[in-house]
């Protein structure tokens, strides 16, 4: 080797001061990790909301009047402790002519105290053995298939349901509280999506047990694909005592209901960069004034402003490229726990992952984190390179 | 008949004055002397007698506040106006080589390392050529890995005039080399500095308050209140 570049200067500049370049790695890799963390919980929140309500089957839910956050959850999330609607609303909404199909459902909610360790909470949605399986023609099976008749004492198990419950098709299942036996007929592949938890029954059959005759929770529809579902939603409207929920809603819902935590993320995580940003331009001006004299002998050699503005600012790159580095790499391996973290601070979470962390967004994170790098370095590169060989030689702070 | 080599260095009545609010201290006060090509000259002095202060101006490290300064027959400075800091990088990078009392090398850098780090900004043709026969010459090849924390005091002053050598200057400028090591080291680098004067012909301008040191040149020039006595 006859010759050691500028970016070998640089880096082993930086391992002069092993702790203090440790620390504001660990400082822009913080930062780095919101930022990848957050990124990718952005777009992995509104994928999985999007999967969620593409395998809804349907655009529409008409419910009771309530609160509109309740309908979102229920029409998403399952749920109970709404009101009931009356059946024959579902025959009103049929005869529009924007209408496709519509699916009655009702929904009801046990707990079971031999679920697990200290007991948990069976969910029950009754559909209508008809029009549920044609509405929701993304649902496959692993074993049996749908109802064989429209009141049978039968259930159809979601994939984890029928985990949870060690059900295999063939075998009966007890309804908790209401000690009415129903046969297992099917058993469903998973979706990743909260069918996966729900045991299905045949919507008569669940007034029956539960006693609400003649009363659902919520109606499913699929509207045409030429209709005017804003015309078609004020015409719901007109139904006594009804809500209409519709997808673009829900969506709208709960993404501003994110969006507000979100906007408190963003904001911690450009303090996060902000903070990165001055430790960065501290480092670099404490190890530039350290080595004043140093910079005056490079000058004396030959270095010009322009090589010494090159070095600093490459220190500073490198730091900011491995803090990068370090923080993606980071937030790679904590998706998971972000996943479960977020998940608990949310109002509402869609099933499947919340954060999705791909390529595209560790490149456009070390990007930004350069960029902010390349930033942060001026200031100190400039004032090395302004230095004059003769007065950082003289300079009393020791190298 | 052609004419004769201008020389190396030539100052005409250098001044260099520092203030100190309304106080003026001039700590080179006219001094004109030149020195030839091939030369080996000593500047002595005692401390504060601005010998410092003038190998800086003489090696473009600073600018004088008067006077001319000219080498190898082209202005530096003169009639109050320098060269500009580019110029005057170019002069530093192709003429000069310089040896500090500190040795300010990398420490993070082994001894190679240091001795090429000119390189990085600046390589005159063939100069790489000459980094092994350097180390060999300075008796330093054998530590060409250590880092300079692992060297004595000599062997660092040995990598620092690698260091100012590996680009061959034409004027090596030594500003109190053996200010920080013991008398048998000091004694080392004065042959050293001899020796590269009469075999490889370079021009060595060595300012010293080492009397001993200092005999080693052709020529002494002493110093007292910025002038020449």
């Amino acid at each position: 080797m006859k010759k050691i570049s500028l970016f070998q200067v640089a880096y082993k500049n930086l391992l002069r001061k092993k702790t203090r370049s440790v620390l504001t790695l660990v400082g822009i890799g913080l930062a780095a990790w919101v930022l990848v963390s957050l990124f990718g919980f952005n777009q992995g929140y509104e994928a999985s909301l999007n999967r969620d309500i593409d395998n809804l089957g349907f655009q529409m839910l008409v419910i009771a009047k309530g609160c509109p956050y309740e309908a979102a959850t229920l029409m998403l999330k399952g749920g109970t402790g709404l009101k009931y609607l009356k059946e024959d609303v579902v025959g009103l909404v049929a005869r529009e002519p924007e209408v496709e199909g519509v699916t009655p459902m009702l929904m009801q909610v046990v707990f079971d105290p031999n679920k697990g360790e200290s007991g948990g909470f069976s969910a029950f949605l009754g559909v209508d053995p008809k029009t549920f399986p044609t509405l929701k023609g993304a649902l496959k099976f692993q074993a049996g298939g749908w109802f064989t008749e429209p009141e049978a004492a039968e259930a159809v198990f979601g994939y984890e349901a029928a985990e949870l419950e060690q059900r295999e098709v063939g075998d009966s299942y007890l309804i908790p509280e209401k000690n009415v036996e129903v046969k297992v007929v099917g058993v469903l592949e998973r979706t990743g999506t909260q069918d996966d938890g729900t045991i299905f029954l045949p919507f008569r059959t669940v007034q029956r047990v539960f006693g609400v005759e003649n009363e659902l929770t919520g109606i499913g529809i699929k509207v045409r694909k030429e209709a005017d579902i804003a015309k078609f939603e004020e015409k719901m409207y007109a139904l006594p005592d009804v809500q209409v929920v519709s997808l673009a809603q829900v969506k709208t819902t709960i993404m501003s209901l994110v969006g507000t935590a979100r906007v408190l993320v963003f904001s911690i995580a450009v303090i996060a960069i902000l903070i990165a940003m001055m430790g960065v331009v501290n480092t670099i001006l404490m190890s530039v004034m350290e080595r004043r004299q140093e910079i005056g002998i490079l000058k004396s050699m030959g270095a010009q402003a322009l090589d010494i503005f090159k070095l600093v600012w490459l220190e500073t790159v490198i730091l900011c490229l491995a803090g990068g580095a370090i923080g993606s790499v980071l937030a790679l391996g904590t998706a998971k726990i972000t996943d479960v973290l977020v998940r608990h601070l949310l109002p509402y979470a869609p099933s499947g992952g919340l954060v999705q962390i791909d390529v595209r967004l560790v490149l456009t994170t070390l990007g930004v984190v350069t960029l902010i790098g390349l930033l942060s370095g001026i200031y100190p590169s400039w004032r090395a390179g302004r230095l004059r060989p003769l007065d950082a030689i003289r300079s009393e702070v020791e190298s | 008949m052609s004419a004769p080599a201008p020389p190396a260095i030539e100052a005409v009545d250098l001044r260099r004055v520092y203030r100190r609010g309304a106080e003026e201290i001039p700590a080179v006060d006219g001094v004109s002397f030149s020195v030839d090509c091939g030369a080996f000259v000593s500047i002595v002095g005692p401390s504060g007698s601005g010998k410092t202060t003038l190998i800086n101006v003489l090696g473009c490290l600073d600018n004088p506040t008067s006077g001319a300064l000219r080498l190898g027959g082209q202005t530096i400075f003169e009639g109050g106006k320098a060269l500009s800091e580019a110029a005057l990088t170019r002069i530093r990078r192709e003429v000069f080589g310089y040896i500090f009392q500190k040795f300010y090398l990398i420490s993070t850098l082994n001894v190679l390392e240091n001795v090429v780090l000119p390189f990085t900004f600046y390589q005159k043709p063939g100069a790489g050529a000459e980094v092994d026969r350097l180390l060999k010459l300075l008796e330093i090849d054998h530590r060409r890995d250590h880092l300079p924390g692992q060297l004595s005091g000599g062997e660092m002053q040995r990598v620092a005039v690698a260091r100012a050598l590996v680009n061959r200057p034409q004027i090596l400028l030594a500003d109190e080399p053996t200010g920080n090591l013991d008398t048998k080291r000091s004694e080392e680098i004065g042959r050293l500095l001899k020796d590269l004067n009469e075999r490889e012909g370079l021009t060595v301008i060595l300012v010293t308050h080492n009397l001993q040191l200092a005999r080693q040149a052709q020529r002494v020039v002493e110093l007292r209140d910025g002038k020449i006595r």
